[in-house]
């Protein structure tokens, strides 16, 4: 039977079930199958924060959506073409996404009279005619499966639990994808269960065999290659990017890394990550809380290590009076706000821009420090050399705002250069600096900088005390003289405001250059919001878009930017956090659009606000 | 130290730090801060102790470094003449801890008090215990907080009367030597800061011993709990209730002695009721834990009998050495790390 091969430009599949049915590692495998074939893509994992809440209910779906086109893109995109639905929860949790005519392919053998209650159906929706808008694909996924292990060394239970993996074969069908990759992936991890491997690979390939013949799909899809810029590429999520970015900054600074960490959604990867390379000389410290963390990475710091703590939101919220130790101390630190939904526990797995303000102030007393945003998951590596440069070149702590929308997205992501990286070499000082050639002054500030030295423990002749307390401009004796505190605050601010001279300037893309309208954000709306930017454009609209990644200090020729469109939207996955910031110093009337559903802004949502904003004109 | 470097200490505490090449005296220790403690203060005769003492470690002066938290004890790395970072309320264990496991040739110090390293520092202290990284924590007991003028402190007394409890404290102290012993500590001792003799010996032991090291200092406060600890320092009392803690020798004060209690426990008796035979010879390298924690206990609930000195000394392996290996090992396997190779790694393709 020849099946009809149709060619299409891009496609966003979405694979849903409870959290025990592997939908993560479903969609892992088809990102990497599609990573290999060489489409661009972009991955939104979604899931709850319950490891196993209960099975078949609505707050136990978790989902995985990957968007995957022949063409550069920039999100995982806003509505489903395909949803998997490995059980009528996830159908219930999922199908109002989806716009008419998807495809939806529906695991029938978890519709039974009891799973479809749990959710509130009173009849199967597969069999009532109510999703009739979509073309629904009803496949007992569960009992092909079975049926294909007969024979197998495996119960009953690892038999059924194979379906996903028979669900991948149909998909890659579907869309033509490569499969040793993912044969020779199952043989690994299941390398100490080979029955269990075989058992997998072989619903895999049952699933493959099944599209090839089965009635039920009668169209299979290609999605050509991407022409992506050449180059070496890997697929990779944002707390890998941001774990390899920290190593490339220590490799680059010459200095061992420390990590002291505690445990935290979304960011613990990062801690995982960096805890597998110790080849590199890097030390992880699984702290005994998010105080002990920080910590540990600043008196790692004083002894010369590249310190670096990695948390979310509370753990920030917990580091605080470290962090204002280490801007008095200043001594260079990195600390890794993988941002979430607060406040408080808030909602662990899903993303927020809502800890600038935190960043920016949470602090006692006039504790300014330097902030860098990633724009998206791959940057998160550039972001990252990028923050370690600023705190080992100021001698400052700095932060690092990503967030769960990043940190576990995906995206290709083009290798650099080893070369192409900065040198982020630090000069210790190694002898006295006092115009007597005898007295070392540990306050004594570089010029241009403005940053202290670093002299570390071991260094002889340079032993000196550092604190908390307000220290003596120079010497750094401890001093409650009142000139010299006004100074030393203002000599601290003028430290982190003359870091502006040392980072990019604002480019705008604005391609007709005659935009009335700017839209401007920072973080990871990046995506969608150039996505957003896109559709305007190519309906017609015109509209000039620019992204903030050093949030303090601003870069320097913020305010003229802001200065020269008549109108500036900023959307933030906040309540307007940015916009207060730039609002107060530009005095510039910023119209700001906010959503904070856990979840990032849609491009269609976006591009429709954008539209608003120029028809308003 | 006359003329001359001394010879190496004891133990393998010391073992990775550096050795001075030039003779030292207490005046290479002392920095030219004017100290500022009140005057007749405790922490005045711990300073000039541990000043004088340093010079025997014969180390680098510039491979030792103090670190502390918050409090009046807090100010003591300002006054030594070495690396010192004095760092934030309860939080100077967390950051000794990634200093000396990121350094191992430091000689690294922790001063605290009973606030900062039992109340607000409680679970910093704790985990520094059990992780056994090597460095030596120095806790100032006074039983008061002094630096905030005289709120009872989680050592002061049950009834304790002070600006924050008029009708007396209502909970219940702890006893550090206990706590840190139920923490797993490898190295616990007690000492005064009126005995210097006493101090430094328990010091050099601390140094000595590779890991963490808890020494609770008992330190008189004149202004705030004057006297706490008269009765160890009277010279008509302090023989009778000082039991000295001395590895290999029976406990004893002058006129009391330890033995095994009939419950299974240890009960301290009139000397002179006690064959020598039957008093408790004190075995600090004892792995077992459980008679130094009842030794520990003696001193509940007031000063009729006071054990000072050594309660434990076990060797165990240290955090900071335990790390090191592991980073070895993984070279070891498969060598060094390469930037590009990692970037390189996982799943990769060509384009173009």
């Amino acid at each position: 039977m020849t099946k009809q091969v149709q060619q299409l430009d891009r496609v966003i599949i979405r694979f849903a079930g409870d959290s025990g049915d592997g939908m993560q590692l479903t969609g892992d495998r088809f990102t990497a199958e599609t990573a290999q074939f060489g489409n661009d893509l972009s991955t939104l994992p979604n899931f709850p924060a319950e490891i196993r809440a209960p099975a078949g209910t609505l707050p136990g779906v978790s989902s995985f959506q990957l968007h995957f086109a022949d063409h550069d893109i920039l999100t995982p995109g806003d509505a489903p073409n395909v949803l998997v639905a490995m059980n009528p929860a996830a159908l219930k949790a999922n199908i109002g996404d989806l716009p008419r005519g998807a495809d939806v392919i529906v695991n029938t053998d978890e519709f039974t009279k009891r799973n479809l209650q749990k959710v509130g159906y009173a009849a199967s929706p597969v069999d009532d005619g109510s999703l009739g808008e979509w073309r629904v694909h009803a496949v007992p996924l569960t009992s092909l499966t079975v049926k294909s292990l007969e024979g197998f060394a495996v119960s009953k239970k690892d038999a059924e639990r194979a379906k996903n993996m028979f669900a991948l074969g149909l998909l890659s069908w579907l869309y033509h994808r490569p499969t040793e990759a993912t044969v020779k992936f199952l043989e690994t991890k299941f390398a100490k269960k080979p029955d269990i491997a075989k058992a997998n690979i072989a619903a895999f390939q049952a699933g493959w065999n099944f599209g090839e013949t089965t009635e039920s799909f009668s169209v299979s899809y290609e999605i050509k290659p991407a022409k992506l810029t050449p180059g070496l590429y890997r697929n990779i999520s944002g707390n890998q990017a941001l774990a390899l970015g920290l190593i490339a900054a220590s490799v680059q600074a010459k200095l061992p890394l420390f990590l002291g960490s505690y445990p935290i959604t979304p960011a613990s990867d990062i801690l995982h990550e960096l805890s597998k390379h110790k080849r590199f000389g890097i030390r992880t410290f699984q702290a005994e809380d998010e105080i002990a963390g920080v910590g540990a990475a600043l008196g790692a710091a004083f002894g010369g290590a590249l310190g670096v703590t990695t948390t979310s939101g509370p753990g920030v919220a917990l580091k605080a009076e470290t962090v204002g130790l280490a801007v008095t101390t200043e001594l260079p630190l990195l600390v890794v706000d993988v941002q979430r939904a607060g406040p408080s526990t808030g909602m662990p797995t899903k993303t927020e821009q809502t800890d600038l303000l935190m960043a920016m102030f949470g602090r006692n007393g006039e504790s300014p420090v330097p902030i860098v945003a990633p724009a998206t998951p791959s940057d998160c590596f550039d972001a990252a050399v990028e923050a370690a440069r600023i705190a080992v070149k100021y001698r400052t702590p700095v932060m690092l705002l990503s967030d769960g929308y990043l940190a576990n997205g995906s995206e290709p992501w083009r290798l650099p250069e080893i070369e192409d990286l900065p040198d982020l070499s630090v000069d210790f000082q190694v002898e006295p600096n006092d115009e007597d050639g005898e007295t070392y002054l540990p306050f004594k500030r570089d010029p241009q900088t403005l940053a202290r030295p670093w002299a570390v423990p071991g260094t002889p002749g340079l032993e000196h005390r550092i604190g908390g307390i307000e220290k003596a401009d120079g010497t750094g004796n401890i001093s409650y003289d009142p000139n010299n505190h006004d100074l030393m605050v203002r000599l601290r601010q003028a430290k982190i405001d003359g870091i502006a001279q040392d980072i990019p300037q604002l480019v705008v893309d604005d391609p007709g250059g005659d935009a009335r309208v700017l839209v401007l954000g920072w973080g990871s709306t990046y995506g969608p919001i150039a996505a957003a930017v896109r559709r305007v454009r190519k309906a017609g609209g015109k509209v000039a878009q620019v992204h903030v990644r050093h949030l303090n200090p601003l870069p320097s020729n913020i305010g003229e930017v802001l200065r020269s469109y008549d109108k500036v939207l900023l959307p933030e996955i906040n309540l307007g956090q940015l916009a207060l910031l730039l609002r107060a110093r530009f005095l510039v009337d910023i119209i700001s659009y906010n959503r904070v559903r856990g979840l990032p802004f849609k491009a269609e949502e976006l591009a429709g606000v954008i539209q608003d904003v120029i028809d308003s004109e | 130290m006359n003329g001359h470097i001394a010879p190496p200490i004891g133990g393998t505490g010391l073992t990775l730090i550096p050795r001075a090449t030039e003779k030292q005296t207490l005046k290479d220790f002392k920095s030219d801060q004017e100290v500022r403690w009140c005057p007749g203060c405790g922490d005045y005769a711990i300073l000039a102790a541990v000043q004088s003492f340093l010079p025997e470690l014969g180390l680098k002066r510039e491979n030792i470094v103090f670190v502390s938290g918050i409090g009046c004890s807090s100010r003591f790395p300002y006054y030594l003449n070495t690396y010192g970072f004095h760092s934030i309320h309860g939080r100077a264990p967390a950051i000794a801890t990634g200093l000396a496991a990121s350094r191992p040739d430091l000689s690294v110090w922790v001063i605290t008090g009973d606030g900062d390293a039992l109340s607000i520092g409680g679970n910093h202290l704790i985990h520094a215990l059990r992780r056994n990284v090597n460095m030596n924590i120095l806790l100032f007991n006074n039983r008061i907080y002094g630096l905030t003028k005289g709120q009872y402190s989680p050592t002061s007394e049950v009834g304790k009367i002070t600006k924050s409890t008029p009708m007396g404290s209502l909970d219940k102290p702890f006893n550090p030597i206990s706590l840190a012993l139920g923490a797993e500590a490898g190295f616990v001792a007690r000492t005064l800061d009126s005995d210097r003799k006493h101090l430094q010996s328990v010091l050099r032991e601390a140094v000595a011993h590779r890991g963490t090291s808890l020494v609770e200092i008992y330190q008189n406060c004149n202004i705030f709990n004057d006297n706490a600890f008269e009765p160890l320092k009277d010279p008509g009392l302090r023989d009778d209730i000082t039991l000295r803690l001395e590895h290999g020798l029976p406990i004893v004060s002058a006129s009391k002695a330890v033995r095994r209690a009939a419950n299974g426990g240890i009960e301290v008796v009139e000397r002179s009721t006690v064959p020598e035979g039957e008093i408790l010879v004190h075995d600090a390298h004892n792995p077992d834990p459980s008679v130094a924690f009842a030794l520990s206990r003696l001193d509940e609930p007031a000063f009729e009998h006071v054990p000072i000195g050594i309660f434990r000394s076990v060797d165990r392996p240290t955090y900071d050495t335990l790390m090191t290996e592991q980073l070895e090992e993984a070279v070891a396997e498969r060598g060094p790390g390469q930037l590009g190779d990692l970037l390189r790694g996982g799943d990769t393709w060509q384009v173009g």
